[in-house]
């Protein structure tokens, strides 16, 4: 969660000096949602975070240098300048993460699929994803989901209710705001959670992913938490009403570990203060390493369309050739 | 060789594919206990069981979007959209992610997206579209349209064993209306490979599908008159084989372009755009379109009629081409 933190107010600090050359989105106040369930995938499981879930990814292996390069766009992001934000993924036996795209919802039928093919081949694999409360008015949602529960499919979605999307309060989005509602109507399990309480996240995910293991089919899980900056950075989130934000601020995931760590005796104050700055210290060098990579060579974006052939460039060879064929023919 | 229809020569070519290769299955709607809306997957089921034969519910979005999910985990799957006409429910899905996704991060997605195409059969504005044009503007697709059973087997072999997402367009007029011999064993016939369906010295046309054989027929009334016509069937729309059709538009000097979406935006925009820019001097006349006008495909026979290209109406167009 510190990480997933400290990454984003290093790439705010980035976006305010116009290094991050596309928009910024922060998962701040949502970092136990993604932290706590991440952590109870095994190893193959597949997970797709979406763009509030960067702590997902740092749990599950991915390098802040990486997420520091793609941002400013640089060739040695994960796509190498083609994509944004944490719009990249990968595909390994540790466990896979299939891309994100904007078009949210979608992800729920692909993921359906990869845990259906790997039920084929014989494997348990999990597919973990999120979505927000806005995505679960997409038809893509509804339908992925739909198939996911009738197939029984290994798969957990976790809707975390963080009360906008952009500007749109979830009494605009739907009528029941109650989304663990939805997991009776899908004839699926369906649980409840405070979001901002990274352990009850891990232990109710946790849960989830054992029943989906043991072939007992999908859980919707409803996380109960605060999207705490706007939309992106360049929201001023004039449409949240006053008092809201502190009264969210008081029930911060990190504040909130950190007492816990501290008051159970796992952990001294000064020994998560030297945390900290170990982890200042080396995302100091990633930032160093991702800022020393060139923007990518502007030729190269006309290669991987396809596996089998290249993308022919457009006019300029072709005046090349009406010069030469020119008063020949 | 065995004689064929082409409805048979595509059922052929899936099964021989899940016999060679357990990672190729199929899902759709009605595909298992039904054996699909055409019976196209019948015997699929008995065959290969559910787990390699799903009926899913009737979300085109999902259909698409678990078979990409799968591709992803090494599978190769057949997605069936009942009528191609309701591909148009999945637009987004395969738009954004399964043409995007070897550019974006370097992952294949090898999926077949297959489904009947086409009108003539008085199926009316929702079960006889070409959504073709649609999808020809999108990088990372391929989309196939074959017009013969050989093709049609070929074409299904090489879209299933393709390392990126293959569109694959089967004309329901010609299911069961058109047979031949088709030849035993592996045979793949490769994408964006056009084939020279009539050799012909006077005029061309450029075509692919159902239509092919309106040409054909067109063709041979328009020999009747000494006109001497060459017909290229196209086969792959994505990436268009635009050698075949250079090498034809210089041939002829006289080119028309004949298809079943509607003119407006359609492929013969975009082919008679490459003539233009590629095989200018070699003109003798403007490239011409035969198409639907752009309107819906409506459902009586006096209209559909009117509405789809014929030998007739391409014929009147080789006269005025011919005589330009």
């Amino acid at each position: 969660m510190k990480l997933n933190r400290m990454v984003e107010e290093k790439l705010t600090n980035l976006y305010r000096q116009g290094k991050v050359v596309g928009g910024l989105y922060r998962s701040l106040g949502q970092e136990g949602c993604s932290v706590g369930s991440a952590y109870a995938l095994e190893r193959g499981d597949i997970f797709t975070p979406l763009i509030r879930n960067l702590g997902a990814i740092f749990v599950r292996g991915g390098r802040p240098r990486d997420v520091f390069a793609q941002y400013m766009a640089r060739a040695a992001g994960p796509t190498h300048g083609r994509d944004l934000n944490v719009h990249f993924g990968w595909i390994s036996e540790e466990g896979s993460m299939p891309s994100v795209i904007s078009m949210l919802g979608d992800m729920v039928p692909v993921l359906t699929g990869a845990v259906i093919a790997e039920r084929m081949k014989g494997r348990r694999t999990v597919a973990l994803t999120w979505i927000g409360d806005g995505a679960t008015s997409t038809g893509a949602f509804h339908e992925g989901f739909n198939f996911a529960c009738v197939q029984k499919a290994p798969i957990v979605v976790i809707v975390e209710n963080n009360k906008w999307a952009y500007s749109t309060p979830t009494h605009k989005q739907t009528a029941n705001p109650r989304f663990v509602d939805r997991a009776r109507a899908y004839g699926c399990f369906g649980e409840q959670v405070d979001g901002n309480d990274v352990r009850a996240v891990y232990e109710v995910t946790r849960r989830a992913i054992e029943r989906a293991r043991a072939g007992a089919g999908p859980t919707l899980i409803e996380a109960d938490t605060m999207r705490m900056r706007g939309h992106a950075e360049h929201d001023d989130m004039k449409y949240v009403p006053p008092g809201m934000i502190e009264e969210w601020a008081a029930r911060d995931p990190i504040d909130r570990y950190e007492r816990w760590l501290v008051g159970s005796g796992h952990a001294r104050p000064e020994e998560l203060q030297a945390v900290t700055a170990d982890l200042d210290a080396s995302l100091q060098a990633d930032l160093a390493a991702a800022e020393a990579s060139p923007f990518p060579d502007p030729r190269s974006g006309l290669s991987g369309v396809y596996a089998d052939r290249r993308v022919r460039p457009p006019v300029p060879p072709l005046v090349a050739e009406w010069k030469r064929r020119k008063g020949r023919v | 060789m065995a004689v064929l229809t082409y409805l048979e020569a595509i059922r052929l070519a899936m099964l021989e594919e899940m016999v060679r290769d357990e990672r190729v299955f199929v899902l759709g709607e009605d595909v298992g206990t039904y054996g699909g809306a055409f019976r196209v997957t019948a015997g699929f089921l008995e065959k290969f069981g559910e787990k390699r034969v799903i009926d899913t519910p009737i979300s085109e979005t999902a259909i698409v979007g678990a078979a990409i999910g799968a591709s992803l985990m090494g599978m190769r799957p057949i997605a069936e959209m009942q009528f191609i006409d309701f591909v148009s429910c999945a637009f987004d899905i395969i738009v954004n992610y399964a043409a995007k996704t070897r550019y974006r991060w370097g992952a294949g997605v090898p999926i077949v997206i297959r489904g009947p195409s086409g009108g003539g059969v008085h199926g009316g504005p929702f079960h006889s579209q070409n959504p073709e044009a649609y999808f020809m503007n999108v990088p990372g697709l391929k989309i196939v349209a074959p017009g013969t059973p050989t093709d049609a087997k070929g074409l299904m072999t090489a879209a299933i064993r393709d390392p990126d997402p293959v569109i694959y367009l089967e004309h329901k007029f010609l299911y069961r209306r058109l047979k031949e011999e088709v030849p035993e064993g592996d045979l793949v016939v490769p994408i964006g490979k056009a084939r020279v369906a009539r050799a012909g010295k006077d005029v061309s046309i450029v075509t692919y599908a159902a239509m092919l054989q309106v040409a054909l027929e067109a063709a041979e009334a328009a020999a009747r008159d000494g006109i001497d016509v060459e017909v290229v069937d196209l086969r792959t729309l994505l990436p268009l084989d635009e050698e075949a059709i250079l090498a034809s538009a210089a041939k002829t000097g006289k080119v028309i372009v004949l298809h079943e979406p509607t003119i407006t935006g359609g492929p013969g925009g975009e082919i008679a755009a490459l003539i233009s820019e590629r095989a200018f001097e070699y003109l003798d006349a403007p490239v011409v379109r035969v198409a639907p006008p752009d309107t819906p495909v409506p459902y009586s026979p006096p209209l559909e009629e009117t509405f789809l290209p014929n030998a007739a109406k391409v014929g009147e167009a080789i006269r005025a081409i011919y005589d330009y």
